[in-house]
């Protein structure tokens, strides 16, 4: 085919090589679980100051209401994912070594993951009642 | 590739030390560095329903050592954070829809934002206090 006829412009070269990867993507998600983050901390800090003081069968009991859990577990999710991408960015603004860079955000996708399965597993036990 | 000596001649932006300390400066890096408390302190809430989820003694154990005076200290920074961060997230929301940039308006909500996570840290500790 004729070299001086490609359909394919510089746009081929550019997308996907920036330094964020993916455009607007994570901070579009970073403002959806920041509102969301938002309005379940309200109810997330009125159960902590409830629980704070109470007695084991009180704390399970609350906890284990499907309501308290369901948004615990919509809290603890959205913050996950929240935290993950925020702190992705400021490994990307700080971290210049390529094998560091890499390394640090491995160990934040590694954090971030265990963290939330291990608060999903233990309400979902919890609500489950075993 | 970029030419050694153009880039070498290329004109630096100043670095942070030449800028006069504002407010509105100071609150962004708390902004961050209050996310990396939260960060950081996802898991004091996972391990602490993990260890609800443990039974009555691990619990009793995690608990003890949240009731203590450093972890309540630990609890008491992370709630700052969690409010400060959160009315921060307001602000960067009103900015994304093109509010609040006048300088003497972006004073006046970093000023608010900074006495009113204060305030409301303080509320709820009475509240915890009083509660508990
Ligand atoms: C409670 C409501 C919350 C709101 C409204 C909120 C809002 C925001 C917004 C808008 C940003 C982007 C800032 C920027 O683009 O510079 C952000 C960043 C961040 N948030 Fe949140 N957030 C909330 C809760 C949380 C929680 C619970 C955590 C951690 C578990 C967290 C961790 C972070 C981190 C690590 C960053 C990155 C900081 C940076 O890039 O400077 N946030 N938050």
């Amino acid at each position: 085919m004729d070299k001086s006829f490609r359909f394919q412009t510089s746009l081929k070269h550019a997308r996907g090589f920036g330094s964020g990867k993916s455009g607007t993507t994570h901070f579009w998600q970073q403002r959806v679980t920041g509102v969301a983050a938002l309005l379940l901390s309200l109810i997330y800090v009125v159960l902590l100051v409830k629980l704070q003081g109470d007695d084991y069968p009180t704390v399970i009991a609350t906890l284990g209401n499907p309501f308290v859990a369901v948004l615990m577990l919509a809290f603890l999710g959205v913050s996950v994912w929240h935290m993950k991408i925020g702190m992705q960015v400021i490994i990307e603004d700080y971290v210049n070594q390529p094998l560091l860079r890499v390394l640090a955000l491995m160990a934040n996708s590694f954090f971030s993951a265990l963290v939330g399965i291990a608060s999903a597993v233990a309400l979902i036990k919890i609500t489950f009642g075993a | 590739m970029a030419d050694a000596r153009l880039a070498a001649s290329r004109p630096l932006s100043p670095h942070l030390q030449v800028f006069r300390f504002i407010l509105t400066m100071a609150m962004s890096i708390v902004h961050r560095i209050t996310g990396g408390f939260l960060y950081v302190g996802t898991v004091f809430v996972a391990i602490w329903l993990v260890a609800a989820a443990s039974g009555p003694e691990w619990f009793a154990r995690v608990d003890g050592l949240y009731q203590s005076w450093i972890g309540r200290l630990i609890l008491l920074g992370l709630v700052w954070s969690l409010i400060h961060h959160a009315i921060g997230g307001i602000r960067h929301f009103a900015w994304d829809l093109g509010y609040g940039f006048a300088p003497k308006t972006a004073d006046l909500l970093a000023l608010i934002n900074l006495v009113a996570g204060i305030v409301l840290t303080i509320v709820v500790a009475v509240a915890a206090f009083v509660f508990a």
